[in-house]
């Protein structure tokens, strides 16, 4: 049987178990006069027997998907004949591969020796012993589970806090998983990004100010030295971002002071959607408004007052960066604002405040912690937006401050390095992995940097 | 007007039936009853009737408050009490959907005029809510907030003076002077209550409205808001929405007894609570409701 089939097995058996610990308790319940003279509600000693059908069983069917297939392999390695067992760890891996794509029918076994052959042969048997004898032992173990959940129910019996407590444990596993998730990126990039510095010193990379990362893949190659500085990248990527911060953040700021505190219901009903839809337009879409409609006519507006602008400029893509943040901002800063406590408001009004007093000297000072909050997480999303830069801001890594030069960021040379044929432990490709970790570090130390500002002004005014 | 337009003391005429006297079921069109005017009103309502969309909160209510004088406002929750004191310097404004008619002056400029002011009314007549409401700001910015505002001080020297004034005149200097940039929201209840009425004062107003201004003090943060409205009453007029009936007999000169929306009686304080005109204030101060 497939493992989703038994997946589903064992949920159907979880819910008949349901029915069954309900029903066992409703009939205990009826002679003693009602079900208040049980312990818990009878869906809980549903629950409960549906939990101990269920837990176990998946808890085995996990572990078995996970060593089934390692336990056959090795098995069916050991019993190969000393004379086509494999030499070393790489030659393991392709025989092993053979054997299973011959076992999968995927190549033609003719022409194949005896020995792969039975191999294949034998490595099919032994999974359609595990997937009979999983069925089996899963069957055993849900029906045994049933059983016992079944049999223990009784008025006295505390169902509910076991339900509890299996609820709570249930959370704290997603929780936990995303946690995993979380870490297992971090660490893959931290391995890979190790490589690269194998080759390139930690030191050039981070206070390099040369990036040009084609290396040469032919001894002889010439003018393909492969220097990686990352600093001009990261100046790209701050220049864009503070371009697209001086865009987002007034516009977004007085658009959410305006639907907060003096659009009426009516008013507010439309434009905050409206503002939102900006949060749903896809980047790509952005990109091409951005490289196509505001870069040339930055350039032919910049050619008028005689300044020579970049048809790629950092203005382009900022600016168009910035608009796409605007509803990010915006929403995030209306909240807060609508958090203030009302009394704060007729406070001030009641002391002959116009609203825009209020607005600059009490309700501000006491929304800034959570401003400044959004503001620093716009800032991390600037800093990691990709499809807008690739499309607008360019190529070249060129050390500059000036907005109207053509700069590149980050993430427009991870992709750059992560696209077309490449090979995977050449210092150009994983360099791609030690920008990603420093972008991650920088967006990280921002969040952390944006959590503390949080907590310490909240501490100050709540 | 006469203090004694209306007849003091006795019962509505329409008590032909002995059982009209028990009900306690309010007849349309109830008069005022007890002395609702006087000869020169710091404040005059004349007919105001108070709308929330369409729901009526306030029936045509008529009264005057003297120079100062505290008059306090009780009656049951729900009575608009609190709306009638919030319309007397516009409060109401913030509130969608509320509209105010009838006639309310003070010093007989008529504050529902369209060309009138409402910021600078409202500096004129202060309000102290019910919540305490520092705001994000130090004791003694909190303080010079209006005064900052309205342009009260040529330099920090005045500030400086109007903060330790207005504070002295809340009782409160004693007990902050020594932490006066610290937040205002690290004093206790009663204490911001007093940094409250402190911001109140400072920017002179002539009249302050204050709306149960107790309710979430302790007694004795109570018993020192209350001395304080007493000392307070000799510059300024107030008038106090109250829940507690002993507080409005111990700080207050007149009361008036508000239900459903209508003002029914307004004596003063003494006899209200000795001898009440009205079968219904009765029945509220030996309570049967409320």
């Amino acid at each position: 049987m497939q493992a989703t089939n038994i997946l589903f097995l064992i949920l159907g058996l979880g819910c008949f178990a349901f029915y069954l610990g309900r029903g066992r308790s409703l009939a205990i319940a009826k002679p003693l006069g009602g079900v208040r003279h049980l312990h818990s509600l009878p869906s809980y000693y549903g629950f409960h027997a549906a939990l101990w059908c269920a837990l176990p069983s998946l808890f085995l069917l996990s572990l078995w998907m996970i060593f089934d297939d390692l336990l056959i392999n090795s098995m069916v390695m050991d019993a190969l004949p000393a004379a086509s067992a494999p030499a070393d760890s790489a030659s393991y891996n392709l025989l092993l591969n053979k054997i299973a794509n011959l076992a999968d029918g995927i190549l033609p076994r003719s022409g194949e020796s005896a020995a792969l052959v039975s191999a294949a042969d034998q490595m099919l048997n032994y999974r359609v012993v595990s997937r009979w004898s999983l069925t089996a032992l899963i069957l055993t173990l849900s029906l045994v589970g049933m059983a016992w959940g079944w049999s223990r129910t009784a008025p006295l019996f505390r169902a509910r806090p076991v339900v509890e407590a299996v609820a709570e444990k249930s959370l704290l596993a997603c929780a936990c998983l995303a946690i995993f998730t979380t870490l297992g990126i971090v660490l893959s990039v931290l391995f890979e990004s190790i490589q690269f510095f194998r080759s390139v010193p930690a030191f050039d990379f981070i206070f390099g100010l040369d990036w040009s990362p084609q290396t040469a893949i032919r001894e002889d190659q010439v003018g393909s030295s492969g220097s990686f500085g990352a600093v001009p990248l990261f100046v790209g990527t701050l220049l864009v971002s503070a371009v697209a911060m001086v865009v987002a953040v007034p516009i977004g700021l007085m658009s959410a002071i305006f639907l907060a505190e003096y659009a009426n219901k009516t008013v507010r009903s439309y434009a905050k959607p409206a503002l939102e839809v900006l949060a749903g337009i896809p980047t790509v879409v952005y990109g091409f408004f951005a490289a196509l409609t505001v870069a040339p006519f930055l350039r032919d507006l910049g050619e008028g007052f005689g300044l020579s602008v970049s048809s790629e400029s950092a203005l382009a893509a900022g600016g168009v960066m910035g608009v796409m943040i605007i509803p990010f901002i915006s929403s995030l800063a209306d909240d807060v604002i609508t958090a203030v406590p009302q009394s704060m408001r007729d406070g001030s009004l009641a002391m002959g405040a116009t609203k825009s007093e209020t607005v600059r000297r009490v309700i501000i000072p006491a929304a800034l912690p959570g401003i400044v909050g959004g503001i620093m997480l716009a800032v991390s999303r600037a800093i990691g937006e990709t499809m807008i830069v690739v499309m607008a801001a360019g190529m070249a890594a060129k050390l500059t401050a000036n907005p109207l030069d053509s700069v590149t960021t980050v993430t427009v040379q991870i992709v750059t390095l992560l696209t077309g044929d490449q090979e995977f432990d050449s210092p150009k490709t994983l360099a791609a992995f030690a920008l990603g970790l420093m972008l991650f570090t920088v967006t990280l130390l921002l969040n952390i940097f944006a959590l503390h500002i949080v907590k310490k002004y909240r501490e100050q005014y709540e | 007007m006469n203090q004694n337009a209306s007849t003091a003391g006795t019962k509505p005429a329409k008590d032909a039936k002995p059982e009209a006297m028990q009900t306690l079921e309010l007849t349309d069109n109830e008069a005022t009853v007890g002395q609702c005017f006087t000869d020169k009103p710091k404040m005059s309502m004349r007919n105001v009737n108070v709308f929330y969309e369409d729901k009526q909160a306030i029936h045509d209510v008529s009264v005057d408050i003297a120079k100062n004088e505290v008059i306090a406002m009780i009656g049951p929750s729900g009575c608009g009490k609190s709306t009638f004191l919030r319309s007397l310097n516009r409060m109401n404004d913030t509130v969608d959907g509320c509209r105010v008619e009838g006639k309310i002056c003070m010093d007989g400029e008529d504050l529902y005029a369209p060309k009138l002011d409402v910021v600078e009314l409202r500096a004129r007549v202060g309000i102290v809510f019910q919540k305490p409401n520092p705001f994000p700001k130090s004791i003694y910015d909190n303080v010079a907030y209006g005064p900052k505002l309205h342009g009260l001080a040529d330099s920090r020297v005045d500030l400086d003076e109007i903060v330790e004034k207005s504070l002295r005149k809340a009782s409160l200097w004693d007990e902050v002077k020594e932490r006066l940039h610290q937040a205002g929201t690290g004093l206790s209840g009663g204490q911001q209550q007093r940094l409250y009425i402190a911001r109140a004062i400072a920017v002179s107003p002539e009249m302050i409205l204050m709306d149960e201004p107790c309710s979430a003090l302790d007694p004795i943060a109570t018993a020192k808001i209350e001395e304080l409205i007493e000392e307070l009453s000799e510059n300024f007029t107030i008038a106090i929405v109250t829940h507690s009936m002993q507080q409005a007999a111990r700080v207050s000169h007149r009361t008036a007894y508000f239900h459903l929306g209508r003002l029914i009686e307004v004596n003063p304080t003494e006899q209200v609570f000795t001898m009440p005109a009205h079968r219904l204030t009765e029945a509220y101060i030996t309570g049967r409701f409320g």
